[in-house]
């Protein structure tokens, strides 16, 4: 069938193998045809990274197995969704360790990506609250990781894309709130020079997050309204409300273009914002906006659009971003929604994202002359010693990739190790020579 | 605290449903084919916040354990406010048109089981005077189509049986309710290709949910499939018959 990701750029032909169970998804592994086969969760990832030949969808194993209320650890399969974890636990006064900018992503799918959140300058990111997992090889063995218990295992398979094999279930530690709403202060940079330097003075902000517009130019570039948020203490766990409106199909893309993206961005910037105040909201207003509209993707009309998401370690980020921004703003591209984040330090995942410093993400409408562009944007992030994020990438070269990823090697001994180089292979990891 | 029995609980249907009864703290008891599988949803609804949750394996087509079995549910449930049906097959309609055994296997598994359970349960349900009967039938018992029409006759078969039953037990408090839904994307449709009118097991079981609540008659799961079988079931025989959907 007709597959793609978020994005909705590419589209693949693929075969689905939807498993129930674990033994079921152990067959799906062993019953292959022999092409290139990846697991796939909800298919939140922008690109290419959840689509192969054949698919092996993880989302109907689903179980929760064991939780503590001492402890606050919860053992699960893989296809459990975030989304199903805040619903049961909230009300309960426990929240996830990290949530990225949708929870309608799996457990398995937020593991293999190591996804962070508007947190990872204090906490880091979603692997490092995991403390074991298990993982279906390619051989049909199953075996236990952790940091002490096949480590090697363990750095490869969290952020691995689902390259090492299938993750079937993960021990991960929530944490205790005692409100289920978010206090939020909002800060309106003029420029990026500012959304810096307020960044760096509220670094001990648990939660932050800037909204930036991308088509700003000159003495504007990179302004940006900063949301700093904390968890609220009122002691009020309500159940969030799921509301949503739907965007029924694919609008015409023509009706995202410059003088469009410039209007809205120029209006969010100057709406109406209370700057001295906290406020408190909701936790899923806070963290998942853009959940509350369904299939938001279709917006970028029929062929998609691909989000670019760059990070620029410290010393130099400001720098890069002013060029990123500039380069981005002369080409007339831009997005509805461009976010700019401090990051904290790295891990010791293969192929994590996070580093030290400065992260943007801008999406764009998918059209030939965007991938020149890109590319220019490409070269801007290696020379200042960056990355792009992998779960957003359906694009980049391989050899920018084994610029951005110098520990590509050892993901690929060890996939030959386990075999998993001649049955895990995605389109991206095939086009990035993994 | 509600008491719900579950029967036919390995369905996709009744495990997206019987997690929402779990949020809502409800007591549970599972009637299921795989016994492996039953003790991972009691994990994991007790775990989403049911009260407690019991199971027993079951085979419908064995008819002559079903009163035991749901008198042993009785025992651990006191009561039973909602019980739901939910097991069901779909048949190889090809296959049932030249060989009866399929086809008469086809009707046991859709359509008897449940009359047998219906029968024993509505007895029960009368006395304690109180309580819903949910089953999940099918659209396709609302018109015989030539391509699904030995599904479709099972579950038209249980629908009228419904329609009875619900006048039956009206003096009682009993309330009797029809889900019907439409394409759903579950273990039993997984060789048919998907398009735009497929739901998920999960919406499906919010109209569920919902509509034992309101206690609505039939429920059409999604809404939608009711005004599309308004149109399906308004078509002249003479032109239907030349349908080949």
């Amino acid at each position: 069938m007709k597959l793609h990701s978020w994005g909705r750029y590419p589209v693949s032909a693929s075969k689905t193998h939807k498993a129930l169970s674990a033994t079921a998804l152990q067959k799906s592994l062993s019953g292959l045809s022999g092409g290139s086969a990846i697991a796939r969760g909800l298919g939140r990832s922008y690109g290419d990274s959840a689509l192969a030949d054949e698919v092996i969808c993880t989302e109907r194993v689903d179980q929760f197995y064991a939780f503590s209320e001492d402890t606050g650890l919860l053992r699960c399969a893989a296809g459990v969704t975030l989304d199903s974890i805040l619903n049961t636990f909230m009300p309960r006064g426990w929240f996830l360790p990290v949530v990225p900018g949708t929870r309608f992503v799996t457990v398995g799918g937020a593991i293999a990506s190591d996804i962070h959140g508007k947190n990872h300058h204090v906490d880091g990111s979603f692997c490092q609250h995991i403390s074991a997992l298990s993982l279906l090889l390619p051989s049909g063995e199953i075996v236990q990781c952790s940091v002490t218990e096949n480590s090697e295992l363990f750095f490869a398979t969290c952020a691995g894309m689902g390259l090492t094999g299938v993750i079937l279930e993960a021990t991960l530690s929530l944490r205790k709130i005692h409100s289920s709403a978010i206090t939020q202060n909002t800060l309106r940079a003029r420029n990026l020079e500012e959304v810096f330097a307020q960044f760096e003075d509220h670094h001990d902000s648990s939660y932050s997050v800037a909204w930036l517009d991308c088509l700003a130019q000159k003495e504007h570039l990179g302004r940006s309204l900063l949301y700093l948020g904390e968890h609220a203490k009122d002691n009020q766990l309500k159940k969030q409300g799921r509301g949503t409106i739907s965007i029924p199909f694919a609008t015409p893309s023509q009706m995202l273009n410059r003088y469009s993206m410039r209007l809205f961005n120029s209006a969010y910037y100057n709406k109406p914002t209370n700057t001295t105040q906290a406020i408190k909201l909701e936790a899923y207003k806070y963290f998942f906006p853009l959940d509350s509209i369904a299939h938001w993707n279709r917006l970028y009309g029929r062929r998609g659009f691909v989000q670019y998401q760059c990070v620029i370690p410290d010393p130099s980020a400001l720098d890069a971003m002013r060029s990123i921004l500039s380069t981005v703003s002369a080409a007339g591209k831009g997005s509805f929604l461009s976010v700019l984040k401090k990051l904290g330090p790295s891990n010791k995942n293969l192929l994590s994202f996070p580093m030290q410093g400065y992260t943007l993400a801008m999406d764009f409408k998918v059209e030939r002359s965007i991938f020149s562009l890109l590319d220019e944007l490409d070269h801007i992030v290696a020379d200042h010693g960056g990355r792009l994020y992998l779960a957003k990438d359906a694009r980049m070269s391989e050899t920018m990739f084994k610029r951005f990823y110098p520990r590509w090697e050892e993901m690929q001994s060890i996939r030959e190790r386990i075999g998993a180089n001649k049955v895990c292979n995605s389109l991206q990891s095939t086009r990035l020579g993994l | 605290m509600k008491t719900i029995l579950i029967i036919g609980a390995n369905s996709a249907i009744a495990k997206a449903t019987a997690r929402l009864y779990a949020q809502e703290q409800c007591q549970l008891y599972l009637l299921g084919r795989d016994t492996a599988t039953l003790a991972e949803q009691k994990a994991d609804l007790e775990i989403r916040g049911a009260a407690s949750v019991d199971f027993a394996p079951f085979d419908a087509t064995h008819f002559a354990i079903h009163e035991a079995v749901i008198d042993q549910a009785l025992d651990i449930l006191g009561h039973i406010d909602i019980v739901l049906i939910c097991h069901g097959s779909l048949p190889d309609q090809s296959l049932c048109e030249v060989d009866f055994d399929a086809a008469s296997e086809a009707f046991k598994v859709n359509a008897l089981s449940v009359i047998s359970l219906l029968n024993i349960l509505a007895q029960k349900m009368q006395q304690q005077n109180n309580g819903s009967i949910a089953v999940v039938t099918s659209v396709a018992g609302d018109r015989g189509r030539q391509s699904n029409y030995i599904y479709g006759a099972a579950k038209g078969m249980v629908s009228l049986y419904l329609q009875g039953l619900r006048g039956r037990l009206f003096p009682f408090n009993v309330n009797v309710i029809d889900i019907k839904p439409g394409f759903v994307d579950t273990p039993m449709t997984s060789h048919i290709k998907k398009g735009a009118l497929w739901a998920s097991p999960e919406q499906v079981a919010h109209c569920i949910v919902k509509g034992i609540d309101r206690n609505k008659p039939t429920v059409y799961a999604p809404y939608f499939w009711r005004y599309i079988m308004q149109i399906v079931c308004s078509i002249p025989e003479s032109i239907f018959k030349k349908l080949k959907f």
